[in-house]
């Protein structure tokens, strides 16, 4: 009989917990959706354009029309292509992205798991990513594609350590890798904020953060104008919807950690106004509008310049910058970077 | 069988079943994703014992850098693996006898006899705000502060060596250094010439 107690309480956290799940990813998909209206609304008006505004008001319904046509269109699968990785290559690509959503925490309970290795679930989670790519180019068995691939690994494990050398001074300054304590490390305001002591690694974060996402200016493994559209230029349909489903969640993961990580999660820049998740928002907001904004100002790198950017560049900043974090952490400064 | 039991279970099948696959697989870059498929089930039987940190970064450094590096070359590299496996069974008896003798060799020391529950038993369920990390960091910095520096030290010995073996400086590279790319000014590379824009007078009418 206890034994079914035991099992039924199980179950009912199973279950509470597949809620809180679909809770969380679905407004993520939303955010998705209108993530790409936003960028081509935000972009179109940069480059003076109108864009969408057809579909609906003011082209609204533009995102929810790409996603019908998508999942009308055929997915075709080369017969040369491998057939079982062609098939797991999105699917190993929008699983991290999800996953990693897990540990993020939106306020000071809003979260879906509040674990002490948070940081450390999220640098793993996220370098999972790369593997969705690499098979997805191998398994095409086209030149394109196998070009992308290798790009992105080479791209991808460089600027991972610049990444996870920015984390390291973030760590350092909370003494924490748990992100709800990293946010409450950065209470009492504006200033208080991550960014202001750690701002290289801010900026290393930021650029490294849009080159882990394969985003422009670092868009080589898609790199439409030199090997067509890269690792994916062989899928169609919903599979490649899958892959710009993956794309753009972890421009709001990366956005939403940086948000975490050095601006101060759901804290009020100002203190008479209250903290809550609307902070959270704008200040994820605001993030993924640079990386708009980036996409519509800069050329694209050149290959051996994003490798030098990543190895000569931003490690060493990266190294030179904790090294000097916790140098001053033992003097009588040390306040300045707590 | 508890939960923990059932998804020890679990996960150790999926290891088995993917570590026989790294060396079965007839395809290398489908043996290399059944090595990834290993680790990973391995960091989960790790996060089992409550070594999230360990299990953490196996994720992260080997996942996530390591196999992506060696899937990199498999990829590239054209393997045979036909030629690879000619004299399979010529080396099968020798192979087979070093196989035998280190199972028995295991098996002595690590059987139930020394390892077995009543003799270890299972440590303690350690409380909720036990951080793995935090535990680890502070053996690794005090007690063991000289193993891991030396160790630390090693590494860095063998960076300088893989390094300094493929250094070369080649003669055919066409390598520009983007700092002066980035100082070119446009007399570097352009020159412009004052010519008159109307046509001769004379030549002009002639064509017509």
């Amino acid at each position: 009989m206890e034994s079914t107690g035991m099992d039924w309480a199980a179950i009912q956290t199973v279950v509470w917990t597949l809620v809180k799940i679909l809770v969380l990813v679905v407004p993520l998909m939303l955010g998705v959706a209108y993530l790409t209206y936003a960028e081509r609304k935000i972009i179109g008006w940069m480059q003076v354009r109108i864009g969408p505004n057809r579909v609906g008001f003011q082209g609204l319904l533009q995102p929810i029309a790409d996603a019908v046509k998508l999942m009308m269109k055929e997915i075709i699968i080369p017969s040369g292509a491998s057939r079982g990785l062609f098939i797991l290559g999105p699917i190993l690509a929008i699983a991290p992205a999800l996953a990693a959503w897990a540990v993020i925490p939106f306020t000071d309970s809003l979260v879906l798991s509040n674990i002490n290795a948070g940081l450390l679930y999220v640098m793993a989670i996220t370098s999972m990513g790369v593997y969705g790519v690499i098979i997805a180019g191998w398994a095409s068995n086209s030149k394109y594609a196998f070009l992308g691939a290798m790009r992105s690994a080479a791209q991808i494990v460089s600027y991972e350590i610049a990444m996870g050398f920015a984390l390291v001074g973030v760590l350092m300054a909370a003494q924490s890798l748990n992100l709800t304590d990293i946010v409450h490390g950065q209470s009492g305001g504006l200033l208080h904020w991550y960014f202001i002591p750690l701002f290289p690694l801010f900026l290393v974060y930021l650029i490294a953060g849009v080159a882990e996402t394969n985003r422009a200016p670092f868009d080589v493994a898609e790199g439409e104008s030199e090997i067509v559209a890269g690792f994916h230029v062989e899928y169609s349909g919903m599979a490649f919807a899958v892959f710009f489903l993956a794309e753009y969640a972890n421009m709001i993961l990366v956005a939403a950690l940086c948000t975490v990580m050095f601006l101060g999660g759901w804290l009020s820049p100002v203190s008479f106004l209250p903290d809550g998740i609307v902070w959270w928002l704008l200040k994820t907001a605001f993030v993924l509008f640079l990386f708009l904004w980036f996409r519509a100002t800069f050329p694209r790198y050149r290959y051996d310049q994003i490798m030098r950017l990543g190895w000569k560049v931003f490690i060493p900043i990266t190294l030179v910058w904790i090294i000097f974090a916790g140098a001053m952490m033992q003097t009588q400064y040390g306040y300045l970077f707590h | 069988m508890t939960y923990t039991t059932a998804i020890f279970y679990f996960f150790a099948a999926i290891l088995v079943f993917a570590g026989l696959r790294v060396i079965t697989a007839r395809n290398p870059v489908h043996a290399a994703l059944y090595l990834v498929l290993a680790f990973f089930t391995a960091a989960g039987l790790w996060m089992l014992l409550e070594a999230e940190f360990l299990a953490i970064t196996l994720v992260l450094v080997y996942v996530g850098a390591v196999m992506v590096l060696f899937l990199f070359v498999v990829m590239m590299l054209d393997i045979n693996l036909e030629k690879l496996r000619q004299g399979f069974w010529d080396y099968l008896p020798v192979a087979g006898f070093i196989a035998a003798l280190l199972m028995i060799e295991m098996a002595l020391i690590l059987g139930s006899r020394h390892f077995g529950l009543d003799v270890i038993g299972a440590p303690p369920p350690h409380p909720a705000d036990y951080s793995n990390t935090k535990e680890l960091g502070r053996v690794l910095y005090t007690e063991y502060v000289y193993a891991f520096e030396l160790a630390a030290v090693i590494l860095l010995v063998a960076i300088v060596a893989a390094i300094a073996l493929t250094l070369r400086r080649r003669k055919d590279s066409k390598y520009i250094d983007p700092a002066q790319q980035v100082r070119v000014k446009r007399g570097d590379r352009l020159r412009i010439v004052k010519m008159q824009s109307t046509p001769k007078a004379g030549r002009g009418e002639s064509g017509e």
